[in-house]
């Protein structure tokens, strides 16, 4: 990673991880409280870490002659580590978690390990660490592909990186010691929110720095989705977490909405955390890879268009079919509700698009699991978003809300289609980014494809039936007018459920594992540079 | 249109724009005017704000998590107001920031458990819930019973005091000792507390044991307040929109 730096830029580097290490410093000696203190010396570590890694190497031979020529692709690599990293983490205490619900014994009796601490990490750490650095990491490649440009620098992508990662662990070791704002999807504590702004505006500017070098006259769709994911994730976040801290010295803060306006804030954000996190930037990376592992071209550029705009302007609106029958005036869950069914026209448009697409390279979908990942990513987020708008009516959300139900749509989501987008990604990019023709082993690739959708199929379907029965149960009235169950029933009939989705998820998790096993022979086996798309140089810099 | 789009994409900052104006107009309909209609933004003539030792309680609520499977939010559904009570208006809990309606109810709803249980239940659930409800799947949390940290209570007070919740200056001033106060019924710094909160927070020792103040001590007596801050969830919604 370093010999792709000039000794410049090494300098600045080793300059910037001074600054993060006082930065740290700075935190923990203010720091009155125990998880901001933690979290300055983390910060410190890792910056003297760096300085060490940099400043050793500043005096090293410069080998970046013709390096304009190439695309920059080792912060793709080192995102693509995160990536797995955090796979193998949050899906591991994903299965944790849902063992729990099963065997609520099955943790070791301290606050750390306690179901309500592990559950954030569970989804900080698939959505932001797995889920983020995969996007981070893919949108520098398709960037750099989609522009025939090479990253307009070297070390904001590593700021970027870096930064994020910081951020993620931050968020996920402050929920452990008891720190959170508690808000869904956004946990974290004033001082990590500030943070990843600072991370988001390097990236934005990264981006959009780039786009002024490409040297292709169009944008390319998958950079639309990027750049929404980038632009609306940062106003979300910025909205939703303004907070005022106790102290400057103590990781608590009290966010500044309260109430009905909290919670309205923050469906808009939780949904469009998903429309924006969740779909968006992974519609980015379905829009390139579908394309390049099919060998074919998306198969209408108007359907793309039409999508594109859609999805952005509809999903904004829908975050109040989150509070149905709550105290949220009712005139905004009919707005909620009426948006959400008219999102299915723009989703529908992508996924058939997506669909459409694969016609003529059946025969590919059939002998090619990586692209099989992608056709059944496209599939699931077909299923979702149908099963989404179908939740988002009033009446339906009457019986699903605060069941399982939402469970079951949620990994139908995630595990459909968001880890599937991204696996196909992986064995997409990984032999490319090694010089190779394919993974080291494509066997590895089929078990992964069958463990993973069987995992989700079993996933899923668990958390339908519980759903739909614990909704059922909680309304049910016998024929003396008084209602049939008492809640604790209910909680029992989930039993057999929840220990089904443990297996699925375990699956789904012997599936993730699997694929770093493999992505780490791939890389090991690495020849070197690969064939790829030619890139126009800009004049020496 | 078409022709349009095709030389927007030529222009990053075109893009740009483009998304920032589609993707703001739904939020600012919808948040927007729940700043000034009347429905959202009445406040209960008889909600009181939380006591110092309630809301340390409610700290300890986020921090294990109990929202990840606790609603506090019952939907104005026939079951529900059947199973739990009356169901949740707006105003409840217009001095909650965060508010902690939850979204999944793996247990259930707490937002009227105040009173429906002792004191004495809450600690023996909380230490261990399958000492009481054999099949429960709630966690265990015996490490409740270490002392209250009560040094942050007056800046927490002083922070929501900025944001509108009605803490006056003896109450910032002496929210760290409040805290044990309400937990000491017999002790001379209690009638100070009854001062400054009047006769409705309940003052007992929520854990049982007068001596020492506990984080049981401050979840308990937060559950025990829940549902009991106004008693505006029992007029008439037509009232309760005046
Ligand atoms: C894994 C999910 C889970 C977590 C986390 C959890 N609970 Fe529970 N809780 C339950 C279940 C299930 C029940 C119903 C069975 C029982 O009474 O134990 C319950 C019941 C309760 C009840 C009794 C409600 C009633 O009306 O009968 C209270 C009070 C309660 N929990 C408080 C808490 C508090 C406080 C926390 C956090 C410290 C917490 N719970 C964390 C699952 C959970
Ligand atoms: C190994 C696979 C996985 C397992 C076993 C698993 C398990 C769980 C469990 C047990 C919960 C808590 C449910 C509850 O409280 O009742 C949960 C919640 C959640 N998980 Fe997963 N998960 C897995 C993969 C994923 C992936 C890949 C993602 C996202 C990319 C994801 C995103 C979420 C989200 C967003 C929630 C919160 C849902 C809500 O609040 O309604 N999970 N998961
Ligand atoms: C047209 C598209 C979609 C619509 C209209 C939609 C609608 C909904 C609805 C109605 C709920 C239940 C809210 C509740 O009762 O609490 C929900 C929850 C959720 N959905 Fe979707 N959904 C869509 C697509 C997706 C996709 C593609 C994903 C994931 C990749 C996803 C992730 C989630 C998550 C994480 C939650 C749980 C939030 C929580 O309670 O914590 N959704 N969605």
């Amino acid at each position: 990673m370093i010999a792709t730096l000039t000794v410049g830029e090494r300098r600045t580097g080793a300059v910037l991880s001074v600054v993060l290490a006082v930065m740290g410093l700075a935190m923990a000696g203010a720091a009155r409280h125990q998880v901001m203190a933690v979290h300055g010396f983390m910060a410190f570590g890792l910056g003297i870490g760096l300085v060490i890694l940099l400043g050793g190497a500043v005096f090293d031979p410069d080998t970046t002659d013709g390096r304009q020529n190439r695309y920059y692709d080792a912060p793709t690599r080192f995102g693509i580590v995160m990536t797995l990293v955090w796979a193998v983490i949050a899906m591991g205490v994903g299965v944790w978690v849902a063992a729990l619900l099963y065997w609520p014994e099955a943790t070791p009796l301290w606050p750390a390990t306690s179901f309500g601490r592990l559950r954030p990490v569970h989804t900080t750490g698939i959505i932001f660490g797995f889920g983020g650095n995969a996007l981070i990491a893919t949108s520098f490649y398709v960037l750099q592909r989609t522009s025939r440009a090479r990253l307009a620098d070297s070390v904001s992508p590593w700021a970027v990186l870096i930064g994020y990662n910081l951020f993620c662990f931050w968020a996920v070791t402050g929920y452990l010691m008891g720190s959170t704002q508690s808000k869904e999807y956004a946990e974290p504590e004033w001082y990590a929110d500030l943070w990843l702004v600072v991370i988001w505006v390097t990236y934005f500017i990264l981006y959009l720095r780039t786009l002024a070098r490409r040297n292709e006259p169009h944008i390319y769709v998958a950079n639309w989705y990027y750049l929404a994911f980038i632009l609306v994730v940062a106003i979300l976040h910025i909205v939703n977490n303004l907070a005022l801290p106790v102290r400057w010295s103590v990781a608590e803060s009290f966010p500044i909405w309260s109430g009905v306006q909290d919670a309205m804030v923050q469906w808009w954000y939780g949904h469009n955390a998903v429309a924006f996190f969740l779909t968006s930037g992974f519609l980015g990376m379905l829009y390139y890879f579908l394309p390049v592992r099919s060998g074919r071209p998306i198969w209408s550029y108007r359907l793309s268009i039409i999508s594109f705009w859609g999805i952005t302007f509809f999903y904004i609106w829908v975050g109040s079919h989150h509070l149905h029958y709550t105290a949220l005036p009712y005139w905004v869950q009919t707005l909620g509700m009426t948006f959400s069914v008219i999102l299915l026209v723009p989703s529908w448009a992508s996924a058939g698009n997506a669909i459409a697409t694969l016609n003529g390279a059946w025969s590919k979908v059939r002998d090619d699991a990586t692209l099989r990942f992608m056709f059944v990513a496209a599939v699931f987020y077909g299923l979702s978003t149908f099963e989404g708008s179908f939740l988002a009516i009033r009446p339906v959300n009457s019986l699903s809300h605060y069941t399982d139900w939402t469970v079951g749509h949620v990994h139908s989501g995630t595990l459909g289609w968001v880890a599937m987008i991204v696996f196909g990604a992986i064995y997409t990019l990984v032999p490319q980014l090694s010089g190779r023709r394919e993974m080291a082993s494509p066997r590895a690739i089929e078990w992964h494809f069958w463990l993973a959708v069987t995992g989700t199929l079993v996933y899923v379907i668990a958390m339908w039936n519980a759903g739909i029965t614990q909704g059922l149960m909680w309304r049910t009235y016998g024929q003396n007018g008084a209602l049939s169950y008492s809640f604790l029933q209910s909680v029992q009939a989930m039993a057999p459920y929840y220990l089904l989705r443990t297996i699925g998820g375990a699956l789904f998790l012997a599936g993730a594992i699997l694929c770093a096993w493999n992505c780490y022979l791939t890389v090991r086996t690495a020849h070197g540079e690969a064939i790829d798309r030619p890139l126009i140089p800009e004049p020496a810099e | 249109m078409l022709k349009l789009h095709y030389n927007l994409e030529k222009i990053s900052m075109g893009l740009v724009i483009g998304i920032i104006a589609a993707a703001s107009v739904g939020g600012l309909v919808e948040i927007a005017p729940l700043f000034t209609i009347a429905e959202t933004v009445k406040l209960p003539a008889d909600l009181r704000p939380q006591t110092p030792l309630e809301l340390a309680g409610r700290k300890i609520y986020m921090r294990e998590g109990c929202y990840a499977c606790h609603s506090q939010m019952v939907r104005s559904l026939a079951d529900e107001i059947d199973r739990y009570g009356p169901y949740s208006r707006a105003g409840e809990s217009a001095y909650d920031h965060p508010m902690l309606w939850g979204s999944k109810r793996t247990g259930p709803d707490l937002a009227r458990v105040g009173g429906k249980y002792s004191d004495q239940w809450h600690v023996a659930h909380l230490i261990n819930p399958r000492s009481v409800v054999p099949a429960s799947i709630m966690p265990s949390y015996p490490w409740l019973t270490q002392s209250l940290e009560t040094e942050l209570l007056p800046d927490s007070l002083a922070t929501l005091a900025r944001l509108g919740v009605p803490y006056d200056k003896a109450m910032i001033a002496a929210a760290a000792a409040d805290a044990p106060a309400q937990s000491r019924p017999d002790s001379e710094a209690a009638g100070d507390f009854a001062k400054r909160y009047g006769e409705r927070p309940a003052v007992r020792a929520f854990d049982g044991d007068p001596s020492r103040l506990t984080e049981l001590d401050a979840l308990v007596a937060y559950l025990q307040s829940l549902g009991t801050l106004t008693s505006v969830q029992n007029t008439p919604p037509v009232e309760a929109a005046k």
